[in-house]
């Protein structure tokens, strides 16, 4: 589903992605876990198409195509999504007008009949219980005075909306206490199939109890120095990131 | 950001979409300002001799007033006598219904989406059309009549029931309230009348619809609106003007008079030419707009989403006469490219627990300039009085201005009086939220521009709060800095 090929990207001057290697194929939930300022929410950014960032090397294909030469709105609506690390306000927007824009958006690059009010309501309803969001929330303007739970919940709540192939959640554990940390992997979980993939970026071990991944890579210095299964990263609760360090160091 | 830029760029170049003009002949006064030109409009309407010696001493006040110049626009002077002072639509004979209008003005106001014809008429609007200086048509005059409802033309209001017009023209914006107000009393040629009589609560929105046609012509209407003892009116105000290189005049005054317990709402979207995306042509708009809540609890609420004119100069206000009365202002005000907005609003305070509300909303891109101005006045009788304002203004792009001039003065103590005010751009990080759901750049904005305004196009009759918000979106395309 995803090939990306010796990625290097850099924002101003600093170069912060040094060729990254990694294949994520339909049904696989990827780890990227790494000490602050290794790059892992570069990688989801330059995924996702965040113009501050200046890719100066490398290829990433994502269903056969090249999703670099795509602008965001179409990585979007390929199904590429990012779950953001700090989600933005938008005063005045409800989370359900601003998904009904969303959504139409994507059905219609799709090729696909757009919703109405009604039908719009009928699947919102039904994904509103898959990830446990109450309507109250959805009229609220987005994201405006929300805690930092609630916006992590309507992350997923709007993953679930526009069921992408590929989702990349950036620090989605940040900020969370353990119960909303439970509920928000219980959605993400809820929605993984064969059909689509997964890429967690997590500086922590303890969201990876809940949302298990098949394989586990560390970033350090932009670069991925050590790929693995799910006890990768239970080595790495253990020992800490100074162990990497160290060993990429020998 | 480079990109942004050019998507900006693009945004803003979007042309005006009313700029066509019609070939209708027209009946017109030759070029400049002066007694007799006043003498000829007032004959060519007909006018009582009290009318035209009211024109007349307005006249002799403005020749001696000075053009303001402390509001923050600039234009080049203007040649008050290379303006023509009256065009009307030539009309082989007066109409004496709908039908007999000529089919081309008719044509006009169905080209603005404006159904004058009986069978396509807009459900539960009544409209008075008005084409350069003259009214064409007014829709659901009888059925408004069974209610002792009067809504006609002004020309038609002096003519039928001169008594109301004597007594109530100029009791809210005196003749020489201001230079643009003179101007107005001395030259105007028609606008809307509308009498609402006591404990009637007006059955549909009544809507006057401005259309400037004819080149080098000035626009000069009045409205007037009377809202007897208990009696309830909202009342709708559309305007477009064709593309013209040069810049075009409109002064206008509105007069709001509202009895006990009566209340208007007045809501507004403005849509004149704006000139092009160098500044070139367009309309100035020197408005005056009052409303006197003169009896106890009446209440008088302005809306109004500008987005029109190269120049905007307009403070709808209030004056809070009557205890307990209140007063409203609801204001989107968006300019683009080298639009200037001077705008905002007026509270005098007079009564007893008078109460008023200012939300005022700028939002400026391109290289223009957008300023809030606003009066809150507490007069010394006005115990218990309190008013509320809140300006924000949005910027897009870096080229552009917002500013805001906020006057208070208060003269009784017992005032409680709060203002808030922000500045916001619209950020990247908004932007690229929206892009990362699939929602394009243009649409972004009309997402994000919609919310910031939808407090004010909330206040808008439901039909009207459409064609602002695709109006919003229309004008900002790709304005995004």
């Amino acid at each position: 589903m995803l090939s990306i090929k010796n990625l290097q990207a850099r924002i101003g001057d600093k170069q912060i992605l040094n060729g990254i290697n990694l294949e994520v194929k339909a049904g696989e939930v990827h780890a990227i876990m790494g000490p602050n300022g290794s790059g892992k929410s570069t990688l989801a950014s330059v995924l996702a198409g965040r113009e501050d960032y200046e890719v100066t090397a490398g290829e990433v294909e994502f269903r056969g195509k090249d999703l670099l030469e795509m602008a965001p709105e179409e990585r979007a609506r390929e199904g590429v999504f990012l779950a953001f690390q700090y989600p933005v306000e938008i005063p005045g927007v409800s989370t359900i007008n601003f998904m009904k824009t969303a959504l139409n958006k994507v059905l219609q690059a799709r090729g696909q009949q757009t919703l109405d009010a009604v039908s719009f309501l009928k699947v919102m309803k039904e994904k509103m219980k898959l990830v446990d969001i109450d309507q109250s929330l959805l009229n609220r303007s987005l994201n405006e005075g929300f805690s930092g739970g609630e916006k992590k919940r309507n992350e997923i709540f709007q993953m679930a909306m526009l069921e992408p192939r590929l989702a990349i959640l950036d620090e989605t554990d940040s900020g969370l206490d353990i119960d909303a940390l439970k509920v928000v992997a219980n959605g993400v979980n809820k929605l993984r199939s064969s059909s689509n993939a997964t890429i967690v970026v997590t500086h922590y071990q303890r969201l990876l109890d809940y949302i298990v991944p098949d394989y586990v890579h560390v970033l350090y210095k932009g670069k991925i120095v050590k790929s693995g299964k799910k006890d990768l990263a239970l080595e790495l609760e253990a020992k800490g990131y100074d162990w990497i360090k160290d060993e990429v160091a020998v | 950001m480079s990109k942004d830029n050019q998507v900006l760029e693009e945004f803003t170049s979007r042309e005006y979409e009313h700029g066509w003009t019609i070939n209708i002949e027209t009946d017109s006064a030759p070029k400049g300002l002066n007694e007799d030109i006043i003498r000829f409009i007032s004959q060519k309407k007909n006018e009582p001799s009290w009318l035209l010696e009211w024109r007349l001493k307005a006249y002799r006040q403005w020749v001696k007033m000075e053009e303001p110049t402390w509001a923050n626009v600039s234009y080049p002077k203007i040649n008050y006598q290379d303006l023509i002072y009256y065009a009307a639509p030539k009309q082989k004979v007066k109409p004496s219904s709908l039908d007999d209008v000529d089919p081309e003005l008719v044509k006009t106001f169905e080209k603005l989406g404006i159904s004058l014809t009986e069978q396509k008429r807009l459900t539960g609007i009544a409209v008075d059309a008005v084409i350069d200086s003259v009214s064409v048509a007014t829709t659901y005059k009888s059925t408004l009549a069974q209610l002792g409802i009067i809504f006609c033309s002004f020309s038609e209001a002096v003519q039928e029931h001169p008594e109301l017009i004597q007594k109530y023209m100029g009791s809210v914006v005196p003749v020489a309230d201001n230079y643009f107000s003179a101007l107005n009393a001395a030259v105007f040629t028609d606008g809307s009348f509308c009498y609402i009589p006591k404990g009637v609560r007006c059955p549909m929105e009544l809507s006057t619809y401005f259309r400037i046609n004819a080149a080098n012509t000035g626009q000069f209407e009045r409205t007037l609106i009377i809202a007897d003892e208990g009696s309830y009116v909202s009342y709708l105000e559309g305007c477009t003007a064709p593309m013209r290189d040069e810049n075009q005049l409109h002064a206008a005054v509105v007069e709001i008079y509202a009895m006990k317990d009566a209340q208007v709402k007045y809501s507004t979207v403005q849509n004149w030419y704006p000139g092009d995306k160098h500044g070139k042509g367009g309309i100035y708009n020197f408005v005056t707009k009052r409303g006197l809540c003169f009896g106890e609890r009446s209440k008088i609420s302005w809306t109004q989403v500008e987005t029109g004119s190269a120049i905007t100069w307009k403070y709808p206000s209030c004056i809070l006469k009557g205890d307990e009365s209140m007063g409203e202002f609801y204001s989107v005000a968006v300019t683009n490219n080298y639009q200037q907005a001077d705008t905002g609003s007026k509270m005098i305070h007079i009564g007893k627990n008078t109460r008023s509300r200012i939300v005022s909303k700028g939002i400026s891109a391109g290289h223009s300039q957008n300023s809030y101005r606003g009066q809150v006045h507490i007069m010394k009788r006005a115990e218990g009085a309190r008013n509320f304002s809140q300006c924000d203004s949005l910027l897009m792009g870096d080229k552009c201005g917002a500013h805001t001039f906020p006057y208070i003065d208060v003269e009784n103590k017992s005032a409680r009086i709060e203002h808030e005010a922000t500045t916001s751009k619209i950020g990247e990080d908004q932007i690229f939220y929206c892009l990362q759901r699939g929602i394009d750049e243009e649409s972004a904005v009309a997402l994000i521009v919609n919310g910031y305004a939808k407090e004010v196009l909330n206040q808008l009759p439901m039909e009207f709060a459409v064609e602002a918000q695709k109006l919003l979106a229309l004008t900002l395309e790709g304005s995004v800095g």
